[in-house]
């Protein structure tokens, strides 16, 4: 028997690919007659489209065709749907007004797509896209959420007045009002949690063909969840059989979230591809991901947290402004919603919270789940009021938290969540010891000596996330399911296939996933294959977001297990001539309990396939077994963050001297991808705090469109990290595990701030930090003094 | 209008007719079909399509394939050893785990590879600042900085 491979550090085994050149990228997918896709795109942020003219475009070397918004028009293209429907606080549906896939008639936000060139070659498309000729009549346009809920704001659509999608709320507000009344004290912030875009290194691409021969569609697309793609494009957009198209998703660099949706490039180069008789390959230049990718966060709020004398947490009162830009996207009603408000009881016990969200369209790029969706919102409401109170109450930062902390499980929130089991002490203090926040007051001083101003900032975050139970989401709106489903091929050798509809696009669950399988089978993880992407061999998938994979997922891949544990004994009965009951199981090895006599696992999966010696009037031969996993909760990751930072006052340069994390994301699978994965959420948090900012003028154009105007963080932005878990088991899946694609993402912006303003001494500071908005806020506090 | 080019791309003589306003990072990916480089921005900034050219570690999104002529080019797929086996560089990645997606990862081991040679002891600061012309947004760089350092160590001893 092999070692346990389970808490193991497994290297990966999809690496060689990606480190040789062999990683297979949709752009990398050349198909024989390939031809290529160019959009062209409004430059307006709000204009009507007086005419489309096409000739010379379509005239231009090498172009095959040339669509407008008519030609969808009149093929009945519909538009693009939102997944999620959200009830108004007068129990209305969300406004949902069409999203149709080239604009017809009217454009809404700055690189809406107007019209689709298709030619020989990309060069071809791309100078020819430059030759149609669009006249526009431009309109006023409103960026700010809070400007298009004013009265005489320009009006988007026509069914949403008020460009209001919906006025959603969550919690008693009575009650909280009344406690608010009576309490000693109460902390109020207003902030802006900054927009961001999500910058896959890949990015999108989609590759559409059509086989006249047996009338079936193939698409390529960088996509997280290929089964959700085609069942949205098939059912909801195309109006195609499903069984008849096949969506790949091949590898994928990074998601983020930014490729969970259905875009309008796909549908297209998916319908021209019929059209034309001919692939239609379409790859987004990165200006064109700046712009037409979904963006994220962009929430105004308002928070206020009532307290007791003693700093006990008595009710909080949320109000915010959701911009979710031109048009719904997917999953966008949802997230500023049920993603969020939802956890704005933190890890504390506060028994009283209200929560009011509006959510407005603007004359922006849509905006939709990135990484973290509505948790990084809503913890950054959580833990920058929390260590605000604690410094106006002068209690310690990490006193106000124990004092607060949940320590019953179950623990049933005011806002919905029932959290199952957690240790939020245990990672508050190994967080606090790693830091070394006890000689915190030293290295301050120190720093003070050279001119240097040094901050601590605490975050205690909590998220919610291997969504979801499909009868709790759907009673929440969404509308579809959110189960998972594995496939287990075991071969005549004794190798095995699995079969995921989770999909991998850095995640490493090629690794984790045969780590999984390998150790509860008892062979080698390189005798497990995992497969994962392709519609046409996995029987469905939901995909991966949400840090879902290994808690859904990976249960799904559990419960197939088990059926293949559960025949292997009934196998191994009959071969062992004893009777089922007596035959134990333990990583690869029945046994009849009692004996020496058994047969391993490789010599059970051969009898299956070559079934000489078989129970055949009990049982089929073969094996291969799938299950389909709907989750009983939402899982509960939580942890402490620590961070040090030191202030250049003179340039307001800030440098993370160190960063602790310290997670509990129930049992950890491969420490090392698990680790990995809080590296990358850290960096994508510190970027929301300190170097990335999606801006907007006035009259809609996107100031921050490349890699030039919008900084990313870069290896010398960033510290090295100090990571660490501590494991409470999740109660509610055999793995025992919580989930850790997004927590570094969700914890990291109010630490940080939380540090910055502890170093500078002011009450707050917007996000991001950067050295020019701390320096203006060094002065500003200079001249108050 | 097209012209011919002709370099020395993994070893190989290679060369054919392109439009002069090819990249030299289409030239690679379309032309000879090596896609293993990519191109992840237009602003020169990310890095993702770096090859070496005549040793030194160059972005191929910003030459034209004619500045290349008759150069000699290494791109990823060139990398590794005739036999598969991994170089040392592309060993401590996969040790370290220094990849997630992949997508910039070809980039990342190409300048890596210029900046080793160079710097056979590096410290993590100065593969951080090395770094400055490669984005990651997936690994956050903690565990590509530990690749390089490894690596070039590694690079250093095989000599």
């Amino acid at each position: 028997m092999n070692a346990p491979l389970i808490g193991a550090r497994l290297p990966r085994k999809e690496d060689y690919r990606f480190l040789t050149g062999g990683g297979q990228y949709t752009d990398d997918v050349i198909l024989p007659n390939q031809s290529y896709a160019a959009f062209v795109r409004s430059p307006h942020a709000h204009a009507r489209i007086k005419s489309v003219k096409t000739d010379k475009a379509r005239q231009a070397p090498g172009v095959l065709a040339v669509y407008t918004g008519e030609d969808v028009a009149a093929a009945k293209l519909g538009g693009l749907p939102c997944g999620w429907l959200i009830t108004d606080v007068n129990g209305q549906p969300m406004k949902e007004p069409p999203y149709p896939v080239l604009a017809q008639g009217k454009v809404r936000f700055a690189g809406e797509r107007v019209a689709m060139v298709v030619a020989e070659t990309q060069a071809q498309a791309r100078d020819a896209a430059e030759l149609v000729e669009v006249d526009y009549e431009p309109l006023p346009a409103v960026v700010d959420g809070e400007k298009a809920l004013a009265k005489g704001a320009p009006q988007l659509h026509d069914i949403a007045p008020n460009n209001t999608c919906y006025v959603w709320a969550i919690g008693d507000k009575a009650a909280v009002d009344a406690a608010f009344a009576k309490a000693a004290h109460v902390t109020r912030l207003e902030f802006v949690n900054n927009r961001l875009i999500p910058n896959a290194m890949e990015p999108r691409a989609v590759n559409g063909s059509y086989s006249r021969a047996d009338d079936s569609y193939t698409l390529y697309v960088a996509n997280q969840n290929p089964h959700v793609e085609r069942l949205l494009m098939t059912a909801f957009v195309m109006g195609l059989p499903e069984h008849k198209v096949r969506v790949v998703a091949p590898d994928v660099g990074g998601g983020f979230g930014s490729k969970i949706y259905l875009y309008a490039e796909d549908v297209m180069v998916t319908w021209a591809s019929r059209q034309i008789g001919r692939p239609v390959k379409w790859t987004a230049e990165r200006a064109e991901s700046y712009l037409s990718d979904a963006h994220g966060r962009d929430h105004r709020t308002v928070a206020e947290l009532a307290l007791d004398k003693d700093g006990k947490f008595l009710a909080m009162r949320v109000k915010t402004v959701a911009n979710v830009g031109a048009y719904l996207s997917t999953f966008a009603s949802c997230v500023p919603t049920i993603l969020y408000a939802t956890l704005l009881a933190g890890q504390y016990t506060t028994p009283l919270i209200h929560c009011e969200v509006t959510a407005v369209f603007t004359n922006t790029s849509p905006v939709d789940a990135y990484r973290g969706a509505g948790r990084p919102e809503a913890t950054y409401v959580v833990e920058r009021l929390v260590e605000t109170a604690a410094r106006e109450m002068k209690i310690d930062p990490a006193e106000i938290r124990r004092r607060n902390f949940i320590r019953q499980f179950p623990y049933q929130t005011p806002v919905a969540l029932q959290y199952d089991t957690g240790n939020y002490e245990a990672t508050l203090d190994a967080a606090m010891k790693m830091a070394d926040v006890a000689g915190f007051k030293k290295r301050k001083e120190e720093a003070q000596k050279r001119g240097k101003l040094r901050g601590l900032g605490y975050a205690c975050y909590i998220e919610a996330c291997g969504i979801a139970p499909s009868a709790v989401a759907g009673s929440l709106g969404a509308r579809a399911g959110l189960f998972e489903a594995g496939e287990i091929r075991v071969h005549p050798t004794g190798s095995v296939t699995v079969f995921t509809g989770s999909h991998s696009h850095g995640q490493g669950h090629e690794t984790t996933f045969a780590q999984v399988v390998a150790d509860r089978l008892g062979i080698s993880a390189d005798a497990v294959d995992v497969v994962h992407g392709d519609t046409s061999r996995i029987p469905f998938g939901m995909g991966t977001y949400g840090s879902r994979s290994l808690a859904v997922g990976g249960t799904a891949i559990m419960k197939a297990l088990d059926k293949v544990i559960a025949k292997g004994k009934k196998i191994a009965a009959h071969l062992l001539e004893a009777s089922e009951a007596d035959v134990e199981y333990d990583r690869g090895v029945f046994k009849v309990a009692g004996t020496d006599r058994q047969k391993s696992f490789a010599e059970v999966a051969f009898a299956a396939y070559v079934p000489h010696n078989y129970p055949h009037d009990k049982l089929e031969p073969g094996l291969n077994e799938n299950a389909f996993y709907d989750p009983t909760n939402f899982t509960f990751p939580a942890g402490s963050y620590v961070c040090e930072v030191e202030v250049d006052p003179e340039t307001g340069k800030v440098s993370i001297e160190r960063w602790v994390a310290v997670d509990d994301f129930g049992k950890v699978i491969n420490p090392m991808i698990v680790e990995g994965q809080v590296h990358g959420g850290l960096a994508q948090g510190i970027g929301q705090a300190l170097t990335e900012n999606c801006r907007y003028d006035e009259t809609g154009q996107l100031v921050t469109g490349s890699f030039m105007d919008y900084a990313i963080p870069r290896a010398d932005d960033l510290p090295a990290f100090d990571v660490d878990t501590r494991e409470t088991p999740c109660t509610h899946n055999p793995l025992g595990v919580k989930g850790c694609g997004e927590a570094g993402a969700i914890g990291s912006p109010p630490a940080l701030i939380n540090a910055i303003t502890d170093a500078l001494g002011v009450r707050d500071i917007p996000m991001p930090a950067t050295p020019q908005v701390v320096w203006q806020t060094l002065q500003q506090n200079r001249k108050a003094a | 209008m097209s012209v011919k080019v002709s370099m020395k791309v993994n070893g190989k003589q290679v060369s054919g007719e392109i439009e002069p306003r090819t990249l030299l990072v289409t030239y690679l990916r379309e032309n000879l079909r090596l896609t293993g480089t990519h191109v992840g921005c237009d602003t020169a900034q990310c890095g993702a399509c770096t090859v070496l050219m005549n040793g030194k570690a160059v972005k191929s999104c910003s030459i034209v394939a004619m500045q290349a002529e008759g150069a000699d080019i290494q791109t990823i797929e060139g990398v590794a050893s005739a036999d598969g086996t991994l170089h040392p560089m592309q060993a401590a990645f996969k040790e370290h785990h220094g990849l997630q997606c992949g997508f910039c990862t070809p980039g990342m081991v190409m300048n890596a590879l210029d900046f080793a040679a160079r710097n056979p002891n590096p410290t993590e600061q100065q593969v951080r600042e090395a770094l400055e012309g490669n984005l990651c947004r997936c690994t956050g760089y903690h565990n590509i900085v530990k690749s390089i350092v490894a690596g070039a160590k590694a690079m250093a001893a095989a000599k």
